[in-house]
């Protein structure tokens, strides 16, 4: 995938108000035998997936024993169709899925997780924005718009069988394909000749920056645990236990721990990942990302800060090449699309 | 429009050099067509104040993108004597007419340093056919 495949402004634009094509075949795919499976992988996630049920999506975490991060990830329970039983599906990062593959190897009971990574053998495309659905709909079997966002179902698109989910990683609506490598070429055209833009990797971060989505390896590290990072609604303590479980549940509360935030600043100069936070002359944080909101037409950053400073309005200078840039603490979100129906 | 005598640096800054009244040397400093395009979606842009002596090969300003920052180094050595005003208001002037109404600063030099280092056009762009691979 490329940064860009004219613009990133332009890609990021299209995709707020058209649709943009992405290509996502790098993302990892991991597909188990059948729902056995469900119940071992209940143990490395931070969510219950026990209970999954046919065509749900869950975004979940998977965290060492200490609660820190090792990566975020989709689970589906893929339906039972024409061609394959039902079974569970994870799709990981990219940098992580060695990473993943191995510790799945390593804290399952032998056996009891086979696994196939097909993540070279099939190809992933996402279509995402307001015109999303419609120009996809031509080409897919099944109908999208009755279909619940963070659920998948089983389809032909162009003719090629497909796992089509109602997820994305843009802040805008649409659809996620999965389907043979062969097959997303012919796909790809179909799409761009129906007015898809191509979007590349650069707007891909510009958007989800946005909508204020975390990226493993910015917002997400080993060193992080889900509540510090906000994403205490990706875990589930009540009545089970899971690797990592036990150090959640303590350092749930915790005070001391630092909050992640959104920023906002008023010059034009873009805070980048490593970047020093100041209050008053004192660094209280660390920049995780940063880019030029195309939306907002200003400079944004999401990083964390200390407890006492994560408020909404606390005004904070970012170190931007040795100069204080004037910024503040937003809610999060930057940017949330507008209801439709 | 390119103007006359058209000179580049290695690190994709523009010069066109031109006597004024007294004879002086000025020169004209911008930043070549290539190195915007690589660069698109422009945010920021920071000059220097007038008054300001520069040598060859020092910082003159910051180009900053959606992407990523660049510095922009003075391919000769002087006193900025013209800024030119209101381009941050304008940085789409910089990819539509990156020779003309796309100028940084004038530089009155104080020496010829750093002018045997610049390249002419034919050079330029077969430095950028490199870097393109």
């Amino acid at each position: 995938m490329p940064v860009q495949y004219a613009s990133i402004v332009a890609e990021h634009q299209a995709t707020r108000t058209g649709a943009g094509l992405f290509d996502i075949s790098h993302m990892g795919r991991l597909v188990f035998p059948n729902l056995a499976a469900l119940a071992p992988l209940d143990c490395l996630l931070t969510r219950r997936v026990v209970d999954l049920a046919p065509g749900r999506i869950r975004y979940s975490l998977v965290t060492k024993d200490d609660g820190g991060i090792l990566d975020d990830v989709l689970a589906y329970h893929v339906p039972a169709g024409a061609a394959q039983s039902a079974h569970p599906l994870l799709v990981v990062n990219a940098s992580n899925r060695e990473k993943i593959v191995a510790w799945i190897g390593a804290r399952s009971s032998p056996g009891e997780l086979q696994l196939t990574d097909q993540t070279s053998a099939t190809a992933m495309l996402a279509v995402q924005g307001p015109k999303a659905l419609e120009l996809l709909q031509p080409v897919v079997s099944v109908p999208l718009p009755p279909m619940k966002y963070y659920t998948c179902a089983s389809a032909q698109v162009l003719g090629h069988p497909a796992l089509v989910s109602r997820t994305g990683y843009t802040g805008e609506d649409g659809a996620e394909l999965i389907v043979a490598a062969a097959a997303a070429e012919p796909i790809w055209q179909k799409l761009v000749e129906a007015g898809a833009t191509p979007a590349g990797l650069g707007c891909r971060d510009t958007l989800r920056l946005e909508a204020a989505m975390p990226l493993y390896g910015h917002e997400l590290d080993e060193a992080t645990d889900p509540f510090t990072a906000g994403l205490g609604m990706a875990v589930d303590l009540e009545g089970r236990e899971f690797i990592g479980s036990a150090a959640l549940a303590k350092c749930k509360n915790d005070p001391s721990l630092k909050r992640r935030v959104g920023l906002e600043l008023d010059g034009r100069r873009v805070p980048r990942e490593g970047f020093t936070i100041l209050h008053q002359g004192k660094a209280i944080g660390r920049v995780t990302s940063g880019t030029f909101s195309p939306t907002l037409d200003r400079p944004i950053a999401m990083g964390y800060v200390e407890h006492a400073n994560a408020a909404v309005g606390t005004a904070v200078e970012i170190d931007v090449r040795g100069r204080a840039e004037p910024a503040r603490v937003v809610a999060l979100p930057f940017y949330r699309r507008a209801k439709t129906t | 429009m390119k103007p006359d005598n058209l000179r580049f640096a290695k690190t994709h800054e523009w010069v066109a050099l031109k006597p004024d009244a007294s004879g002086a040397k000025i020169a004209t400093i911008g930043i070549s067509a290539f190195a915007l395009e690589a660069l698109t979606d422009l945010v920021f842009i920071e000059l220097p104040k007038k008054g300001r002596q520069v040598k060859a090969g020092e910082t003159l300003g910051e180009i900053e993108s959606v992407k990523a920052v660049s510095d922009i180094y003075s391919p000769v050595t002087g006193e900025v004597v013209e800024v030119h005003d209101g381009l941050s208001e304008r940085l789409e002037t910089l990819g539509s007419d990156p020779y003309g109404e796309g100028w940084l600063v004038r530089i009155k030099l104080s020496s010829d340093a750093g002018l045997s280092e610049l390249m002419d056009e034919a050079a330029y762009e077969k430095q950028c056919a490199e870097e393109s691979h």
